[in-house]
């Protein structure tokens, strides 16, 4: 085999990341070839679960390219972009695959030049990280349960709805009209993440194999008192159910969610 | 819809664009590659798709080889995508079931060394469009009600201008003006440059033709209050001094509220000594031709404009600097004038010509550094200005009896307020801003329109060609009826909506809103299409039509290739 060559996809926006796009090619700057672009009206429109999707099936970076602060054609300033960038990262990170595989990147419709620049070292950073360890035929299994049971989470109604009102419980509070301090929330979303990770992993694991608490603590490296405590959040649910029983264990199946 | 049915009838025409593309790409080895994606059952190539020939070619193929999805391997869709959406339509196919693969902007131009490579980048992208195409629904552009009448904010030069081209089209224009007169800031004006035609005689015209033309209604000494709606029906509020609220309707906005000259406190000791005056100032004293014991005038240029508060150039203030100077030569002979500069812009034609009218009358033009501006001290007899020249590389000094600071456009007090009313972004100035430079007559709002300074800074022939301009470009929609938004626009599944109101709060065009069992609609005519909504769903309930999570989905995985598609 040759040299690894890292492959790549970025989100563009439609009127800044792919105008700028356009720009580089009129402009005949020459950038690598590794990046395949998808064009979106707005870079909000990027769903943190499709971000883990593309990691899952061995994409070895992702770059999102969104219009500049304050260029933004879609009216009002896209802070949400960033939001969920940050908290795919964290996503990321609680499945053990580099965040930096994950890049965010501004710009003006009229920067040609400096998109090929920022194209060409997001390249060259994912090459200096290698080969994503789920890419190829003989994916990293470890590394590819967490990435999916990470995409399980983003799609996951807690997570999404803790992101949806980031904005408005730090500046507004909530129904109780208590306002968060950004560093409570955080510590909020960290901690739902680590369970909502944990639970989609648990599931996923029963997906494929009924298996008993203490199977699970073996299979997950978790104490099997916090298996137990998620195992019955799942139950409620219904996303697990009992199986049967082994000698003197319940054993877990997973249950088909819509 | 039959959104998720997988179409099986794809035809993909690959374009060389001349050599653009075929110069590079191996078109043929694409060609053979594109054959053998699922759900293809035609491709073709073509020297230039776009070309009259070539679109007659897409046209006989859809319906020869009952095409149901076409991909367009060519150049980037967003100039190109309507001349194949019109191909599509002309062979009866809707034309939103178009997809195209960008391998000239984004492929053949930027790897012209590696067509190896380009060729691999051409046949992804090619994929990616096909699994896309394979999923997208057809969409009937929506009628939406269109009334004919316009809101013209501002009867300033671009605000009578508009209003005056649309009503010369037959359409009835309410034009709001907040004072008790029209003109705007052309009332303060004294000649205008570069025709030295005088303001008032202009104006006084203009102020008469739309005063007589029944088609244009004044709101005088009003103010708008409110604007809901969407283009084609916006409900209006107006409130007028000294009189009842009033409410109408009308299909399109027009922004022409103009800009404020800097008042610049402190800088150059303006506001310490009645001498030292903007330009503003001068114009009144000329037109009251108020000049009498002036011996001695120093423009000051760029004052409080291309600063680290203000980086941008006024644009006007050169030629209002030059004007100025030469109608004080003209009145007076003996009144010197000296321009003190950082870069004259004295662009076109007729601007360049005024400059060396200026010189030819008299008119000194002293440079100064970048970093060394002029030092004006007030107070005494006359007012000192001392500045360094870096053409003769010394510092001369001047005694004035006026000093006239050329200072900037800044954006109105009002501004922000219009700008939330209407959803329409301003810029890092404060001045409302395009949907893209090359658009420069569309907003981010459907059927709203900005000219004149209230976009930038410009002189009385740039606002009237402007006023003109949107004039034209709301009447111009109103010919067709249907919203030009496209295929992009929010559903939401109101099955799985739990009415927890976050797309309420994240949609930038409050399209959103709960229905009477508390659950989240969508109207698709205000949908500007974001997608904003679909990614925060926390029941994913939401499906942005034309970039759907499925067709989001299908196209990632297009690009690994690991999983053989069916």
């Amino acid at each position: 085999m040759t040299e690894y060559e890292p492959r790549l996809i970025g989100f563009l926006c439609n009127c800044c990341g792919y105008a700028v796009a356009d720009l580089a090619g009129i402009s005949r700057i020459q950038y690598p070839p590794n990046i395949r672009f998808l064009r979106v009206m707005c870079c909000r429109r990027v769903d943190p679960s499709m971000l883990l999707g593309a990691f899952s099936e061995g994409i070895d970076g992702v770059m999102i390219t969104t219009c500049s602060l304050g260029g933004c054609n879609y009216i009002r300033n896209h802070g949400e972009v960033e939001t969920k960038y940050i908290f795919t990262r964290k996503l990321m990170e609680k499945a053990g695959f580099e965040p930096e595989r994950l890049a965010l990147e501004y710009i003006f419709a009229s920067e040609g030049h400096k998109f090929a620049e920022q194209v060409d070292s997001f390249i060259d950073k994912v090459r200096g990280l290698g080969r994503s360890p789920v890419s190829g035929d003989s994916p990293d299994p470890g590394l590819l349960l967490n990435l999916r049971a990470a995409k399980a989470a983003a799609e996951n109604y807690r997570l999404r709805a803790l992101v949806g009102k980031e904005e408005k419980l730090v500046t507004e509070g909530n129904v109780y009209g208590e306002e968060m301090t950004q560093e409570e929330l955080d510590r909020i979303i960290e901690e739902a993440v680590e369970t909502e990770f944990t639970r989609n992993k648990i599931r996923l694991i029963l997906s494929v194999k009924p298996m008993s608490v203490k199977g699970l603590s073996a299979e997950t490296g978790i104490d099997s008192r916090f298996v137990l405590d998620h195992v019955v959040a799942l139950r409620q649910r219904g996303w697990v159910d009992l199986h049967g029983v082994q000698g003197s264990s319940p054993v877990y199946r997973a249950m088909e969610v819509q | 819809m039959s959104g998720n049915v997988s179409s099986q009838r794809v035809g993909v025409f690959v374009c060389r664009c001349g050599k653009d593309i075929g110069g590079v790409v191996d078109v043929p080895a694409l060609l053979e590659y594109v054959r053998g994606i699922p759900g293809v059952v035609f491709a073709e190539e073509d020297a230039f798709a776009c070309s009259t020939t070539g679109l007659e070619r897409i046209e006989d193929a859809i319906r020869s080889s009952n095409l149901e999805r076409v991909v367009v391997a060519a150049c980037t869709p967003r100039t190109h995508e309507a001349v194949f959406q019109s191909a599509l339509e002309k062979a009866g196919l809707n034309k939103y079931l178009v997809e195209m693969a960008n391998i000239r902007e984004q492929c053949s131009w930027v790897h012209r060394e590696k067509p190896m490579e380009a060729t691999e980048k051409a046949k992804d992208l090619v994929r990616m469009a096909v699994v896309k195409a394979r999923l997208l629904s057809p969409w009937e552009d929506p009628e939406v009600k269109q009334n004919p009448n316009v809101l013209v904010i501002g009867g300033g030069i671009s605000g009578m201008s508009s209003s005056l081209s649309l009503a010369s089209l037959g359409f009835h224009v309410h034009l709001v003006e907040r004072e008790a007169e029209l003109g705007g800031m052309l009332r303060s004006l004294h000649k205008l440059s570069p025709t030295m035609r005088d303001s008032s005689e202009f104006l006084e015209h203009m102020v008469k033709s739309v005063g007589n033309n029944p088609n244009i209604e004044v709101h005088m000494s009003s103010k708008v209050k409110s604007v809901t709606g969407a283009i084609g029906s916006f409900d209006v509020e107006v409130e007028s001094e000294g009189a009842e609220k009033e409410a109408f309707n009308v299909g399109r906005v027009i922004v022409a509220i103009g800009s404020d000259i800097l008042k610049p406190q402190g800088l150059y000791g303006y506001g310490r000594d009645e001498r030292i005056i903007t330009q503003l100032d001068l114009e009144e004293m000329l037109k009251n031709s108020d000049i009498s014991g002036v011996g001695t005038v120093v423009m000051i240029q760029c004052a409080g404009s291309r600063c680290d508060e203000r980086p941008y150039c006024s644009r006007i203030c050169c030629n209002t600097a030059l004007k100025n100077a030469q109608i004080l030569r003209e009145l007076n002979r003996d009144i010197d004038v000296y321009i003190v500069y950082r870069d004259l812009q004295t662009y076109g034609i007729e601007s360049s010509a005024l400059e060396l009218k200026a010189k030819k009358n008299g008119v000194k033009l002293i440079r100064y550094q970048d970093g060394k501006p002029p030092v004006v001290t007030p107070g005494g007899d006359c007012v000192a200005v001392r500045v360094f020249s870096p053409t003769i590389n010394e510092e001369m000094e001047f005694d004035a009896d006026i000093v006239v600071l050329s200072t900037p456009l800044v954006p109105t007090e009002g501004a922000p307020e219009i700008s939330e009313m209407l959803r329409l972004p301003l810029d890092d100035f404060g001045f409302f801003r395009e949907t893209h430079q090359l658009s420069p007559l569309d907003f981010a709002t459907e059927g709203v329109y900005v000219c004149g300074t209230a976009r930038s800074p410009k002189d009385a022939v740039e606002s009237t060609s402007e006023g003109l301009g949107v004039g034209s470009k709301a009447a111009e929609n109103r010919l067709g009826r249907r919203r030009g938004r496209g295929a992009a626009f929010a559903e939401i599944n109101d099955k799985k909506c739990s009415g927890c109101g976050i797309c309420i709060e994240l949609c930038p065009y409050n399209a959103i809103r709960k229905d009477e069992f508390g659950v989240s609609r969508a109207d698709a005519s205000l949908c500007g299409g974001c997608g904003v909504c679909a990614a925060s769903c926390p029941e994913r309930a939401i499906t942005m039509h034309h970039f759907t999570d499925d067709q989001l989905e299908a196209q990632i995985l297009a690009t690994v290739g690991r999983r053989p598609e069916k």
